[in-house]
């Protein structure tokens, strides 16, 4: 099972290392042409700005694109989801545009309403899942094919449609591996 | 999350925007960037909060704002401003010569330059959250930048290859705190981001800190000095993007401009070195 990793900025070596103790093969990804042989892409945290600038600079969305069309999972955290989204609200930046939600960014505030809370992820099992969000996004309005996975404070903060997963939070940066183990499973049904 | 990304100077709304088009993953609100700074001579102190809160309007990236070392009542304000980081900076001229802030007592994060293992640890010790090198400010100069990664990588190599019955006086002779020395012993690097600072002015300086290890890149005089910060600003991102990769550097690296005008180090007096401020 080898999974890439977005390596233009951000949280990817802790995406990296989580996966590599879930057992997975690792490529952390730079280029279009190195989608090719991957069976899942994460899309880690850092400026949505900033990683979809350089995503449309280096040609990397076309590449993003067809690998989910081609049904292969794609997991969004953070800035990750916001990049999945088609629309966010207030601005024009580059979107893959790959889910139907509408996202609002720094939805929480800025960095010091950051905060770490435990969330209830059924797809997950009882056991509260601890999250950590950071200047986090929220997902504002969802299209009819989109999968609540968990809400907090009433307000959609995980999400799947079809091949396609999205969190507000970080899961790389705690020590629990179930939502990286969710997504391997997505990868292995493929 | 700013890994692998370039943070940048600005003084203006206009130029905080000029930065997040370029793809800069955060904007250091400044009255004056370093090299005028270092020109006007005098105290340099905190920004007006006025020009923070503009370019904080301007920009959906973090904003960061400088405090003078010591001075907690600075950082307490930026703190109630809302800005999203605080260096504890040796731009600025120190406000306490013995004592940085304890940064433990502040839900913001903190970021603070270091020239070596024992005063990274110092800084984390106290609470900074993110390093980045101290170089020397205002100079498009990178050799005291290039200096200070190389001398924090190789003490970290050391301290790899020190046995556990050794690590408290390595710990008393480098001035740190133990527990710090033991966990970066553990992890082969610092517990938190090791960004570079302080002389970088083209696309070949950022992609040599980051080839030298570095987690990311502040630049500061540099863009906003330089002929065509527009294309420089882009270039320096895209530079640290693909800090491996030559056949991508020569591209970005050219027709950008006359860089920043440099400084000679040896020119400048000790006395007058930034980074001699804090300990």
């Amino acid at each position: 099972m080898k999974i890439g990793v977005l390596n233009i900025q951000g949280a990817v070596s802790e995406h990296a290392d989580m996966l590599r103790r879930c057992g997975a093969e690792v490529a952390l990804i730079k280029r279009p042409e190195q989608l090719a042989d991957l069976n899942g892409l994460i899309i880690p945290g850092g400026e949505s700005t900033t990683i979809g600038k350089l995503v449309e600079r280096f040609g990397l969305g076309p590449a993003i694109k067809d690998m989910a069309a081609a049904g292969k999972p794609i997991f969004g955290t953070c800035a990750g989801l916001i990049l999945l989204s088609g629309k966010v609200a207030g601005s024009e930046q580059f979107l893959l545009g790959l889910m139907d939600v509408t996202v609002a960014r720094n939805a929480f505030g800025r960095q010091r309403e950051s905060f770490e809370t435990d969330l209830d992820i059924p797809v997950l099992g009882a056991h509260p899942f601890r999250a950590v969000f950071i200047r986090a996004p929220l997902i504002l309005g969802l299209g009819e094919g989109v999968e609540v996975l968990c809400r907090h404070n009433g307000r959609v903060v995980a999400a799947r449609q079809g091949n396609l997963l999205a969190t507000s939070f970080h899961p790389e940066l705690t020590d629990d591996e179930r939502m990286h183990r969710y997504f391997l499973a997505m990868a292995k049904e493929q | 999350m700013q890994k692998g990304g370039v943070i940048m100077d600005v003084t203006t709304p206009e130029q905080a925007k000029i930065a997040e088009e370029a793809g800069a993953v955060a904007v250091m609100a400044l009255e004056r960037v370093p090299a005028d700074i270092r020109a006007a001579g005098g105290v340099a102190r905190m920004a007006d909060p006025e020009v923070i809160l503009r370019i904080m309007d301007a920009v959906t990236i973090p904003v960061m704002a400088k405090a003078r070392i010591g001075h907690f009542v600075e950082a307490q304000i930026l703190e109630a401003l809302g800005v999203d980081y605080i260096d504890e900076s040796e731009v600025l001229t120190p406000a306490d010569e013995d004592f940085h802030i304890d940064k433990h007592r502040f839900t913001v994060p903190f970021v603070c330059g270091a020239r070596n293992l024992g005063e990274a640890l110092r800084r984390i010790g106290e609470g900074a959250a993110m390093i980045r090198t101290k170089g020397e400010p205002g100079t498009g100069n990178v050799v005291e930048a290039v200096r200070h990664i190389r001398t924090v990588n190789s003490e970290i190599r050391k301290l790899a290859n020190t046995p556990d019955d050794e690590l408290m006086t390595f710990a008393k002779n480098i001035a740190a705190p133990y527990e710090l020395v033991r966990e970066v012993k553990k992890l082969g690097r610092l517990p938190v981001v090791n960004f570079a600072a302080g002389g970088i002015a083209t696309p070949a300086d950022a992609a040599l800190m980051m080839q030298l290890g570095c987690d990311g890149i502040f630049v500061g005089s540099g863009i906003f000095k330089s002929r065509d910060p527009k294309a420089r600003a882009k270039a320096i991102v895209e530079a640290t993007l693909h800090y491996n990769d030559p056949k991508v550097l020569a591209d970005v690296s050219r027709g950008l401009g006359e860089a920043m005008p440099g400084l000679e180090i040896a020119s400048i007096r000790r006395e007058e070195r930034m980074q001699e401020r804090g300990w």
